[in-house]
């Protein structure tokens, strides 16, 4: 037996039942454990009704047991960290947690002294401070934020992983609640001209992070936004200020933001032409492929779990699209064969992540279980074979392919794709 | 101009709504309907709120650092291809090695076909437009010191990398006029996004 995850039961407890109560033939099942242990009375110091508790403080914390963690790829400027999406519930992401992709650091901004220069083709160019900015009427808004290189683990034929956890795989997506303003009232406060129709967005980090964006995006749903889930944006997210482009490839979302200037072209920065696109097997290269298309990934079961035993198991994930909302997720639990559609747990938002659930009696067999998202457009996520047929096999972005995890009889969890291609 | 046209009409391409009649048809994630989120503002907003300071051309000037793909943004002075190697010795071959090929950073040099790829994806076979290494080694490079380069300097390490690609003579000589009249091996590489959302698979 390897103990892995196993929900429920703390490992003394797992420890106390194998060596005693089990060995002695009395009981069948963890479950079963699990019942017992909770019969036995716990000692007078373990019994919180018996201390007086901590009093209050000024900053909360975790519980001391729980501790998430992003995984980091490596220590260079250039790098990122991931959200552990197996480890979360329903869809905000704690701000600590929120994915990272860095081009050249996180700059140590004082926000007192951040500025946001507009200019280009506009009757008025200004430069605001971050009080102006917070002067202007405020929009909050959920929605998620995925890094375009997301699960390009999962892509290649020769490699495909087997130990591989939600967030090792696809954990450059976090959802929050962002707060700010609306870019189209700062636009109409500076008075874009006939004939404009990109924005180059720059960042104020060591990179000077750099991506045009159309002016018709800036008009319609695009934001400045100051604040995550409450409060200040995180200093990893942008503070004090970053471009919210919902729906769109994380990086065109600039962070630290200092300069946006009104063109009639793009800039054809180099995170937009030898980086964020995408080469087909034409012997062309997809350019601007702003959208996040439809996407689902099962987070339990998952690598690292194990189900301990056959029976009733809830199979939850998440679903999102950049195309607005997700109004269908279907669970296969049979390696694809037949598919069952899966709970959404209400509000559905557009361009946010929504939590689906599917209850699953499992009989204890081998099986693979996957996951597959549709859009309102009618978009429905494709298998990795459709992608590959549409796109080849040199594309290093938007592989936002069904997700496949295999559960064997033992009850161990691996991600399961290798198995179907 | 040919050019500028064609991505303005880009523009409006990824910007088109639903048509006329049918279910909502891809609009390359414009939200064409307010649904749970208006941007609305408020009834009795004024025409201008006047908040933000004018910025000076001075001021403009401190921070519009980018170089657009017709060399607009590229400012004068120049640099050759062997004033270049030094730049680059003292610079930039501690990560990019010592031909550009080496890394442990980005590789730099790359002729290879694309049908070889993902074999290599550097400045001679990937990157569509020259005026795109002075926009960015201008920001970003070197990387423990960014934007500590002299114009000068900036013309003449670019001038070296594209000789290490092939697409500049060994006597070669960049500025403002000439950056931008190179043709880039993968200018016309590149195409639109054409997903659009719905059944098909792109």
């Amino acid at each position: 037996m390897t103990p892995k995850h196993r929900p429920g039961l703390s490992r003394r407890a797992w420890l106390t039942t194998t060596s005693g109560v089990i060995a002695a033939g009395l009981l069948k099942t963890q479950a079963d454990a699990v019942k017992l242990v909770a019969q036995e009375a716990p000692s007078s110091a373990d019994d919180p009704t018996r201390v007086p508790g901590r009093l209050v403080s000024e900053l909360g914390s975790r519980a001391p047991a729980e501790r998430p963690r992003r995984l980091m790829r490596n220590q260079a400027l250039s790098s990122s960290s991931r959200t552990p999406l197996q480890d979360l519930h329903g869809t905000i992401t704690p701000a600590d947690l929120h994915f990272e992709r860095h081009h050249g650091g996180v700059p140590n901004i004082v926000a007192e002294n951040h500025e946001l220069l507009i200019h280009g083709m506009v009757d008025r160019p200004l430069v605001f401070s971050m009080a102006d900015l917070k002067r202007f009427p405020q929009t909050s808004r959920i929605c998620f934020v995925e890094c375009s290189g997301n699960g390009g683990g999962a892509y290649n034929r020769e490699r495909m992983p087997t130990e591989i956890t939600p967030q090792a795989l696809d954990g450059l997506l976090s959802t929050s609640e962002w707060t700010g303003v609306m870019l189209s009232t700062v636009l109409r406060e500076v008075g874009v001209q006939g004939g404009a129709s990109w924005l180059l967005a720059e960042g104020s980090d060591s990179a000077v992070m750099s991506r045009s964006v159309p002016l018709e995006k800036g008009m319609d749903d695009a934001m400045l936004v100051y604040a995550q889930n409450g409060e200040a944006i995180r200093p990893e997210q942008g503070y004090p200020l970053r471009l919210l482009l919902p729906g769109w490839e994380g990086n065109t979302q600039v962070k630290w933001l200092r300069r946006l200037e009104v063109t009639d072209r793009p800039t054809m920065t180099r995170d937009e032409t030898s980086r964020y696109t995408d080469p087909l097997q034409d012997g062309t290269a997809r350019q601007f492929s702003f959208v996040m298309d439809a996407k689902s990934v099962i987070t339990f079961p998952s690598f690292p779990y194990t189900l301990p035993e056959a029976g009733w198991w809830e199979i939850k994930g998440l679903a999102w699209t950049g195309r607005g909302r997700i109004t269908r997720v279907e669970v296969s639990t049979d390696s694809g064969d037949s598919w069952q559609d899966a709970e959404l747990q209400e509000p559905v938002l557009s361009k946010s992540t929504v939590r689906f659930r599917h209850l699953w009696d499992w009989d204890g067999d081998k099986t693979v279980i996957l996951s597959r998202a549709t859009d309102e457009t009618g978009y429905v996520q494709p298998t990795v074979q459709q992608l590959w047929e549409a796109r080849g096999e040199r594309t290093t972005y938007h592989q936002n392919h069904q997700r496949a995890w295999k559960i064997d009889a033992d009850g161990a969890v691996t991600f399961g794709l290798g198995d179907l291609v | 101009m040919r050019r500028a046209t064609t991505w303005a009409a880009v523009a409006v391409l990824l910007a088109a709504c639903s048509p006329a009649d049918g279910p909502p048809q891809a609009t390359n994630g414009v939200d064409s309907e307010a649904g749970d989120f208006s941007a609305e503002l408020a009834a009795n907003a004024p025409a201008s709120f006047g908040f933000g300071a004018y910025a000076t051309n001075a001021r403009i000037a401190m921070w519009d650092i980018d170089v657009k793909p017709d060399g607009e943004g590229l400012p004068v002075g120049s640099g050759s291809v062997s004033e270049g190697k030094r730049v680059y010795e003292m610079y930039c071959i501690a990560c990019h090695g010592p031909t550009g090929t080496e890394g442990p950073n980005d590789r730099l040099a790359a002729t290879d076909e694309w049908e070889q790829w993902p074999v290599a994806r550097g400045v001679g076979n990937y990157w569509p437009y020259a005026t795109t290494l002075y926009d960015y080694v201008r920001k970003a490079m070197p990387q423990n010191a960014p934007g500590s380069l002299s114009d000068d300097q900036n013309y003449a390490v670019i001038a070296y990398v594209l000789n290490l690609n092939g697409l500049l003579a060994g006597d070669g000589v960049l500025d403002a006029s000439s950056l931008p009249a190179i043709r880039m091996p993968a200018r016309d590489r590149f195409v639109a996004d054409d997903r659009v959302g719905g059944p098909e698979i792109r």
